[in-house]
């Protein structure tokens, strides 16, 4: 969000330019802040810091420690309460992926996420940019956009599941009325997999929609109004202005849409159980599957999936941050 | 973050663009239409809660809730009042443990610049893409040796991972924006930095704050993970359990399932509807912009 800021600072305005540099580098701006001290000021800021940070120790670090100590020990329920669980290095890693659901669940995943990410991202910046204009009820309108976010995964998965039935859901009756057969859209295998992709791009779209809209404001209407007096058409002026201005937020929002589309789990899992077979299940349902999901946990196994998804999570977080630092530096 | 530099590039030209009148209304209706294919689902969930169990087969359902029925939302009543009093319990639990936890943490970030802030911001990052059923599963070990399991507080904490590292990035984005000079003047005037996070930058932040306690607690309200994890079978349960329990048990009445999946997100949407100014209002607030 800042790199818009210093490309477009550059040749005027000195007072900005001190209000922007003297926040983040005291020492190395020369000019501004004379009575920085620097010394206490770190003493400060690790004090603001510190309770996040202990926090990430004891509720992010150590769950994550359990769960790597999970996922390299032959746990049974008896040993899950009892301790002294045999340490069986990477067995369950290998036992996973030579499982016939683990290709399938990673192919489920991937799809299941990019479809998602790319409906939601151009359904959400089509409406961000279609609202940016106020015409009369656009703020009413809006806000009610936001009602299928704002609702419990539980609720919005079950009422897909409803609609989505084969007998007596709306889907089918409204395909009925224009002569297209019923669709086992929860029950057949080819299906089951586009049914809870469906409900989740519903869910997601207004989260985009709320962010880009919000990145859109920050564009300035100067610049649209002297690219129209210029002779710019609509269309030149989304791909020439509002597209590479909004690319910070873009970056941000598809992040944020990736990570939490990659760990998905409740919307698939009210809504098929991962099934009919393994036809919708992901990597997050099959690792749920595997520590609750029946009477005799697998915690081993349910872990190590769980693992190998923090894994594919982690490589996508560290090139978004490649990414951003690149935007940074242009 | 551009405006105020990049309006002052250019002369602003008055409102001589703008277009005719008539293409406003043709937009106004578009909306409509747009928002109504949106919320068809939502519509129909509440079509269904109202709609008497003779009907809910037919091959052709019932547009409108014509001869409609309250017996589900009387069921409702009967069975799921403690469900949601946990819930909300629990989602205002999860608001104060993230906005306690996130909004220094962000001012820390965004302008007091820390030595290794940089990895902090890293790690909420990487803390961010950890998925809920790998904490879920991390928690469940420890919690049960704890003797955790089943408390509202051990619900709380864990719920509050969903949203302390998005909260910590929302605020450091947000703080960000307060002008430097600002501060400074603060800092002049004898201000310790304590009194600045607390008098200036968390009173100019308030829209932050809205922004992440909404997601907090809508976050924790919907949350499936946790709860059916660490919270499967006790006393307290969240509403997302009732409901899930109700598809479970009672399969056939799909009316009472709807009204309960309506009364449970009235709370949600009610406080979005009221926090809706502070959102329009916007994150790029005028204090912060221009």
């Amino acid at each position: 969000m800042t790199d818009t800021t210093h490309m477009a600072e550059a040749p005027p305005a000195r007072a900005r330019r001190g209000a922007a540099t003297a926040a983040p580098a005291p020492a190395a701006s020369a000019g501004p802040a004379p009575g920085g001290k620097p010394r206490s000021q770190q003493w400060t800021a690790w004090g603001f810091l510190a309770p996040v940070v202990i926090y990430l120790g004891v509720f992010y670090a150590y769950p994550l420690y359990r769960n790597i100590d999970l996922s390299l020990r032959d746990y049974t329920v008896r040993t899950f309460v009892q301790g002294g669980a045999p340490f069986t290095g990477v067995q369950n890693y290998s036992d996973v992926v030579q499982d016939p659901t683990f290709w399938p669940a990673l192919l489920h995943t991937v799809i299941f996420t990019g479809v998602s990410l790319f409906f939601q991202y151009s359904i959400g910046l089509a409406l961000a940019v279609f609202f940016v204009r106020h015409f009369p009820l656009s703020s009413v309108l809006r806000a009610l956009f936001l009602v299928p976010w704002l609702l419990p995964l539980i609720v919005s998965a079950s009422t897909w599941s409803w609609m989505l039935s084969s007998d007596s859901g709306v889907v089918n009756a409204a395909l009925h009325t224009v002569g297209i057969g019923a669709v086992n859209w929860l029950t057949s295998p080819s299906w089951s997999l586009v049914s809870v992709i469906v409900a989740n791009i519903w869910i997601g779209v207004p989260f985009n929609l709320v962010v880009l809209y919000s990145g859109l404001q920050t564009i300035p209407a100067s610049l649209y109004e002297a690219a129209a007096l210029d002779g710019a058409n609509a269309w030149q002026r989304f791909w020439r202005i509002t597209f590479p201005l909004l690319r910070p937020v873009s970056a941000i929002t598809l992040l944020l849409g990736l990570v939490y589309t990659l760990k998905v789990f409740d919307i698939i899992w009210i809504m098929t159980k991962g099934g009919p077979g393994d036809s919708s299940t992901t990597l997050a349902t099959w690792s749920y599957r595997l520590g609750f999901g029946n009477l005799l946990p697998q915690f081993g196994p349910g872990s190590a999936v769980g693992n190998l998804l923090v894994l594919i999570a982690l490589v996508f977080g560290l090139l978004y941050v490649r990414v951003q630092r690149r935007q940074n530096a242009s | 973050m551009s405006s105020a530099t990049a309006s002052g590039l250019r002369p602003t030209h008055g409102a001589t663009t703008r277009r005719p009148r008539n293409r406003v209304w043709w937009r106004t209706a578009l909306g409509v239409l747009f928002t109504a294919a949106m919320l068809f689902p939502v519509y129909w969930m509440v079509n269904v809660s109202l709609t008497q169990d003779r009907n809910m087969r037919k091959s052709t359902p019932d547009l409108l809730p014509i001869n409609g029925t309250l017996e589900g939302y009387r069921l409702v009543l009967d069975q799921q009042l403690p469900y949601l009093a946990t819930s909300l319990f629990i989602g205002l639990g999860t608001v104060v443990l993230t906005v306690a936890l996130a909004a220094p943490a962000g001012y820390a970030l965004a302008k007091l610049r820390p030595r290794g802030g940089g990895l902090v911001s890293f790690l909420m990052l990487v803390a961010q893409m950890v998925p809920g059923i790998i904490m879920a599963m991390g928690f469940y070990a420890i919690y049960l040796n704890l003797g955790f399991m089943e408390s509202v507080p051990g619900l709380i904490v864990a719920d509050s991972t969903l949203a302390v590292p998005f909260g910590v990035l929302i605020f450091t984005a947000f703080m960000s924006g307060i002008p430097g000079e600002l501060l400074q003047a603060a800092q002049i005037d004898g201000a310790g930095p304590v009194r600045t996070f607390w008098s200036i930058v968390l009173p100019m932040s308030r829209n932050a704050v809205v922004t992440v306690s909404l997601f907090a607690f809508l976050w924790s309200w919907s949350d499936f993970v946790f709860a059916s994890t660490l919270d499967n079978g006790g006393t307290n349960q969240p509403i997302t359990l009732g409901i899930y329990h109700y598809i479970g048990n009672n399969n056939q009445q799909w009316n009472a399932i709807m009204a309960t999946a309506v009364v449970a997100s009235v709370p949600a949407a009610l406080i979005l509807i009221l926090a809706q100014r502070y959102i329009a209002a916007g994150v790029t607030s005028g204090a912060v912009k221009d």
